[in-house]
């Protein structure tokens, strides 16, 4: 089976982003770029299940500018085997990035797709879904258990509440929640091996996908700042001005 | 124009986030319908009929949208909703699930987690875990959306008398099969639901420690939840999660214990009316944001809290 994972390069989650100040977006100039976190439980469960002998190939797919190749190259150092970029400047919207999809899929013929459940950027949640429904496959989304069986997979999933189990025909696009896996640091020696594995590159044009997004951003603010409090001293103070002060508990 | 809700249900009531979802249609205007799919769902297309301001409640009643299977429930809402001019449904894992998929059947793209209606077709919405907020236009003409559980005052749950409607629509497609849910039988409210809620963060130490903030919760009718460190290092379930991966809460009164305040985690409950911070490192980011900061050791502080209760 081969296995088709996708990483986004985003903003890196320990960055505290701030907001420009003519609101066109946020300031991304001199931050570091990492491979989205979700996606990186994608990579390694990939990867576990090459080296479980069920998968024979993972092949890691970006799409975005020529940058993307360090995210495909950092997956490719955790034991992904080739990349794919699809190059591109356009700002690339979920829906466009599933089109995209939808046509790697075609071609590649992967028997289970993985991606994160979100990407910590725009937190929209929206592509492994949109990918699994124009390629006509089943979902697995928010997954924190995968195995593997002959024609399907059993994928418990979080679900508000607690936890649903849902069988899913292959090929199917499972995403990624937290606890699904701890993913690994690449060693010096496969950083270095990743230098000579391949990445193909297209352009959207080459998969005949127009990508021209659909929502246009107008501005982006800062949130309302919240104004911090006071410090109390002792916990019979803490009782005393949530009782009388902010009348939340009686 | 006409809004169709999918409500999130359970079979028999409707659960709170359709309510601020109903809302943010209100915000948008237009003739309110609701569509409830399950099983022997008739009760909750009844409570659907109920909520204010839904003008009709479709029914759709098979076994086929049985555990809301995406792919099902999708291709439902897909036939339906060609008739709207938006489809909205609450930011839930359910939501999260199939929308995008009925987004993508349609050829338009989704607009997630609406904090905000500026016009038909502009939104607003947070992004980088709520430390930007987004203003963006559709250019689609269905503008699938769903909404952020906080982001509207919910509407009444009674006084409405919608007429209700019996969708004979039932397509399975074969793909997905439910096996089992093993849902948390909780004594206390729901997070989403919950007016006060005391969360825990990695300053715990151990998953038995949350015992201590139980005790709180019983007396004060809180929910708890967890930072994403807590249940990183197994202290706690993954649904517990307050955050920008987990779920975002706004209650009256949120009292944040050994949680340090990464912005993951700030993102999901600065929203809350009143946030108390016990933590014993006075630089922590959570008192930035807390409207009572109490500088102690928390294995001192809860159960004194406790005692005062």
């Amino acid at each position: 089976m081969k296995v088709l994972v996708t990483v986004k390069r985003v903003v890196d989650y320990n960055v505290n982003v701030r907001v420009l100040s003519d609101h066109s977006g946020v300031d991304l100039n001199n931050v570091k770029m990492s491979v989205n976190p979700f996606d990186e439980i994608a990579i390694e469960e990939a990867v576990r299940l090459k080296e479980a002998g069920t998968a024979e190939e993972v092949v890691v797919v970006s799409i975005g500018t020529s940058a993307c190749q360090e995210q495909i190259r950092t997956a490719l150092a955790l034991g992904a085997d080739r990349g794919i970029l699809v190059e591109t400047d356009e700002v690339m919207q979920p829906l466009a990035i599933a089109k995209l999809m939808k046509v790697l899929i075609e071609k590649e013929q992967p028997g289970l797709v993985i991606t994160g459940k979100q990407a910590i950027d725009d937190d929209n949640s929206q592509t492994g879904q949109m990918i699994a429904a124009l390629a006509g496959l089943s979902q697995a989304t928010f997954a924190s258990d995968l195995a593997i069986g002959d024609g399907s997979a059993t994928v418990t999933r979080e679900i508000d509440g607690g936890l649903e189990t849902i069988t899913v025909k292959l090929p199917a696009i499972v995403t990624t929640d937290l606890r699904l896996n701890e993913p690994r640091y690449a060693s010096l020696p496969n950083i270095m091996k990743a230098k000579k594995k391949p990445i193909d590159t297209y352009t959207p044009a080459d998969l005949g996908v127009e990508v021209a997004p659909r929502i246009t951003t107008l501005k982006v603010m800062p949130p309302a700042e919240r104004q911090a409090g006071i410090i109390v001293e002792t916990v019979e103070e803490l009782v005393d001005k949530l009782k009388n002060e902010a009348k939340v508990i009686s | 124009m006409s809004i169709l809700v999918v409500a999130d249900h359970d079979n028999e009531t409707i659960k709170a986030p359709t309510l601020v979802t109903v809302a943010a249609a209100a915000a948008i205007g237009g003739e309110i319908e609701v569509l409830v799919a399950g099983e022997n769902c008739a009760a909750a297309g009844e409570a659907a009929s109920k909520i204010a301001g839904v003008s009709k409640v479709l029914v759709a009643d098979n076994a086929v949208y049985a555990h809301a299977l995406a792919e099902n429930v999708a291709m439902l809402v897909v036939e339906l909703g060609s008739n709207y001019s938006h489809i909205l449904t609450a930011t839930t894992t359910s939501g999260k699930n199939f929308m995008p998929r009925v987004a993508a059947l349609l050829d338009v793209a989704q607009i997630s987690d609406i904090s905000g209606v500026v016009s038909e077709d502009t939104f607003e919405r947070p992004i980088y875990a709520g430390n930007a907020i987004a203003t963006v236009q559709s250019s689609d003409s269905i503008k699938v959306l769903t909404v952020r559980g906080t982001a509207f005052d919910p509407v009444a749950a009674e006084g409405g008398s919608a007429s209700v409607e019996a969708i004979d629509i039932a397509t399975d497609t074969g793909l997905t099969t439910w096996d089992r849910d093993e849902i948390v039988k909780l004594e206390r409210p729901e997070l989403t639901a919950a007016s006060i809620i005391i969360s825990g963060g990695r300053g715990m130490q151990n998953g038995e420690n949350f015992a201590l903030l139980e005790s709180v919760a019983d007396k004060l009718g809180a929910a708890m939840g967890a930072s994403r460190a807590a249940v990183d290092a197994g202290f706690v379930p993954n649904d517990m999660q307050v955050g920008q991966t987990g779920k975002i809460v706004a209650p009256d009164l949120y009292i944040a214990v050994g949680i340090s305040g990464a912005i993951q985690h700030l993102a999901g409950m600065k929203d809350s009316k009143v946030i108390v911070a016990i933590n014993k490192d006075e630089d922590a980011p959570i008192f930035q944001v807390a409207d009572y900061g109490l500088v102690a050791d928390l294995f001192k502080a809860v159960p004194e809290l406790d005692s005062m209760l």
